[in-house]
């Protein structure tokens, strides 16, 4: 997972698998990150992201409630044709800002 | 190809989330299904499997049973079972954002699979343990073309 800062914008480059095994460990990183930077918003990057299941849409939601604290916005970057439909399907544009990949 | 079967027995351990929707996955591939398909068919299995790690067996590790066969007309079935705690109603059970799984849950495991397979019936029985079936039609992207 990497992770990119510049004060207002902090944007973490989520990859490999993203399921109920793997969750746990992003987020406790991306909350980290969320409450050492106080970004104004938060970009989730999705590229190497291989698989996701419903645990990413709990992840998702999880970072929106931590972010809403300070008022900040999130958006989904790069999501796949499934990651999107995933998305999608549980309402995430209600939340976010979801933008497919190329 | 009809009749072609296996059946995996592992442990509820959430690493093998992913060794469950994989070996199902490479299980479909002779169907020659699409990326879209295979990505389904991987999705629904984990959910399937997650409920068995997060709700079936709470607190202990119990034993999960997948089995997949390929019947007529090119249709794959996916049983997933436990021997947990059961359900103590499926219908709640089956709403969207519904979950006792705390609130990391997103409790749309059912809905991705409803959305994923054409169809995902549910038995349950409160402390014996729950079976969820699914079926999904492969389009053979082959003959498609």
């Amino acid at each position: 997972m990497r992770i990119s800062s510049t004060g207002e914008v902090l944007t973490i480059y989520l990859n490999g698998e993203i399921d109920h095994h793997s969750a746990r460990a992003m987020r406790e990183e991306i909350d980290k990150a969320i409450d050492f930077n106080m970004p104004s918003l938060l970009i989730l990057d999705f590229t190497e992201v291989t698989f996701m299941d419903s645990s990413g849409i709990g992840l998702v939601m999880g970072r929106f409630k931590n972010l809403q604290k300070n008022g900040a916005k999130l958006h989904l970057t790069n999501l796949s044709d499934n990651i999107y439909k995933i998305m999608k399907l549980a309402g995430i544009e209600r939340l976010a800002v979801l933008e497919k990949g190329a | 190809m009809n009749n072609n079967k296996f059946t995996l027995r592992i442990p509820s351990r959430s690493s093998n989330e992913s060794f469950a929707r994989v070996t199902v996955a490479a299980f479909a591939a002779q169907l020659d299904p699409t990326l879209e398909e295979i990505s389904d068919i991987k999705t629904s299995v984990s959910e399937a499997v997650t409920n068995c790690n997060v709700h079936a067996y709470p607190k202990s590790i119990g034993m999960v049973y997948i089995s997949c066969e390929i019947l007529k007309d090119n249709v794959i079935k996916i049983k997933v079972r436990d021997k947990g705690c059961g359900i103590a109603d499926i219908e709640q059970a089956r709403q969207p954002l519904f979950t006792t799984g705390g609130e990391e849950r997103a409790g749309l495991g059912f809905a991705v699979m409803e959305s994923m397979m054409d169809s995902v019936r549910v038995s349950s029985k409160q402390g014996k343990g729950t079976i969820i079936t699914m079926k999904k039609k492969i389009s053979q992207k082959d003959n498609a073309r």
